[in-house]
């Protein structure tokens, strides 16, 4: 169960995102995961009201958006989803394939309230 | 401290409370970022990658399941090498000094991280244990994570080979049950098999079947700490990776 130890990482970046643009709270935050990083969204969730206690984040919405796997075979050049257990190409069986998602472990966007209507 | 089960929030505790806010409706933004979560964590591994550069050290990421070899691979290493090559440890462990203990015990130098509940080695804690352990003249750092098939896999601690072990009493199922730590291995170890003629459940080829299908494309190595050719094999590959280390870093 690392997953806290991810949500805190995620917690800082979120601080550093609030500090930079003003922010008086932070509304909501997406992240993308991906299973072969090696994250349970779920766990994640979980986690999350526990990292964001306190923090600027406190009452931020988690948008959790899992990316499926998907791989490239190298042999018939086809696209397809596969289990992260079974990254074989779903066309034609071969194992010489790139992943070319599910990876990721991203913040993506953050939306925040800030004090005023900005001055133009 | 608990980093991970929440008993102790661990920096997080340590901040300002942040002052709750009027519910008047301020002025809302939708700012992209996109960086990687564990961003903080990769510069730092970086960093240590850097230092073990520096130093012309090879650093090897030890990781597993709990029991399934890493200590005694390292001390059986550890003898076969002694007076060929420079070794060092650092052991990550929940609770005990015991392993840290046992590498001393051959004659080199350890130091132990003791993570708490925590799960898995992180940059920031190799990098802490770098302050008690000086590189200087040494050829291989080893560090044995903590015996673990999931955590330790999503956390890059800057090591230049990550190596899984999988030992036969385990199950040559599994790479399939936990696919993030053996895809991302550059050497897989199958340790044990000084045990197979005892557990016919365990096929070698299954193994390697699910190895393959996980995505894992290193070599794979079948051997026992006793001796024979797959240690031979192991302590090659060793000695392969340092001549490399040493040529980049000339």
């Amino acid at each position: 169960m690392h997953e806290l130890a991810v949500c805190q990482a995620l917690i800082e970046q979120v601080e550093r995102v609030a500090r930079d643009n003003a922010a008086r709270r932070i509304l909501s935050i997406t992240v993308s995961v991906g299973p072969l990083s090696g994250i349970e969204a779920k766990l994640l969730e979980h986690a999350y009201p526990l990292a964001a206690a306190g923090t600027v984040a406190e009452e931020a919405r988690l948008v959790v958006v899992t990316v499926p796997v998907r791989v490239r075979c190298r042999s018939c050049r086809a696209e397809t989803e596969a289990a992260s257990n079974r990254l074989l190409c779903g066309s034609c069986n071969d194992w010489h394939v790139d992943v070319i998602a599910g990876e990721e472990m991203l913040l993506q966007r953050v939306e925040i309230e800030t004090a005023d209507e900005p001055v133009h | 401290m608990c980093r991970d089960c929440g008993c102790s929030l661990g920096p997080a505790a340590a901040r300002a409370p942040f002052a709750a806010q009027p519910a008047t409706k301020g002025h809302i933004e939708s700012i992209e970022v996109i960086t990687a979560i564990l961003d903080a964590n990769d510069r730092i591994a970086a960093h240590n990658r850097t230092h073990f550069d520096g130093h012309g050290v090879l650093a090897v990421n030890l990781m597993s399941s709990p029991g399934s070899g890493k200590t005694s691979l390292l001390e059986a290493t550890i003898r076969a090498l002694q007076g060929e090559l420079r070794l060092a440890v650092i052991e990550g462990d929940l609770a005990t000094e015991n392993d840290a203990a046992r590498i001393r015990a051959c004659g080199v130098p350890a130091v132990q991280i003791t993570t708490g509940n925590a799960c898995h080695l992180d940059a920031q804690m190799v990098h802490d244990a770098l302050q008690d352990l000086p590189l200087d003249g040494l050829d291989v750092l080893f560090v044995e994570n903590v015996g673990n098939l999931v955590c330790p896999a999503s956390f890059d601690l800057g090591v230049h080979r990550n190596l899984t072990l999988l030992s036969v009493p385990e199950g040559d199922d599994k790479p399939a049950k936990y696919p993030v730590m053996f895809r991302g291995a550059d050497l897989a170890l199958i340790t044990k098999v000084d045990l197979l003629p005892h557990i016919e459940e365990f096929s070698v080829e299954r193994a390697r079947d699910s190895l393959r299908q996980v995505g894992f494309r290193g070599d794979i190595i079948e051997l026992t700490r006793r001796g024979g050719p797959g240690f031979e094999a192991w302590l090659g590959w060793l000695r392969g990776e340092v001549t490399a280390r040493r040529a980049a870093a000339a």
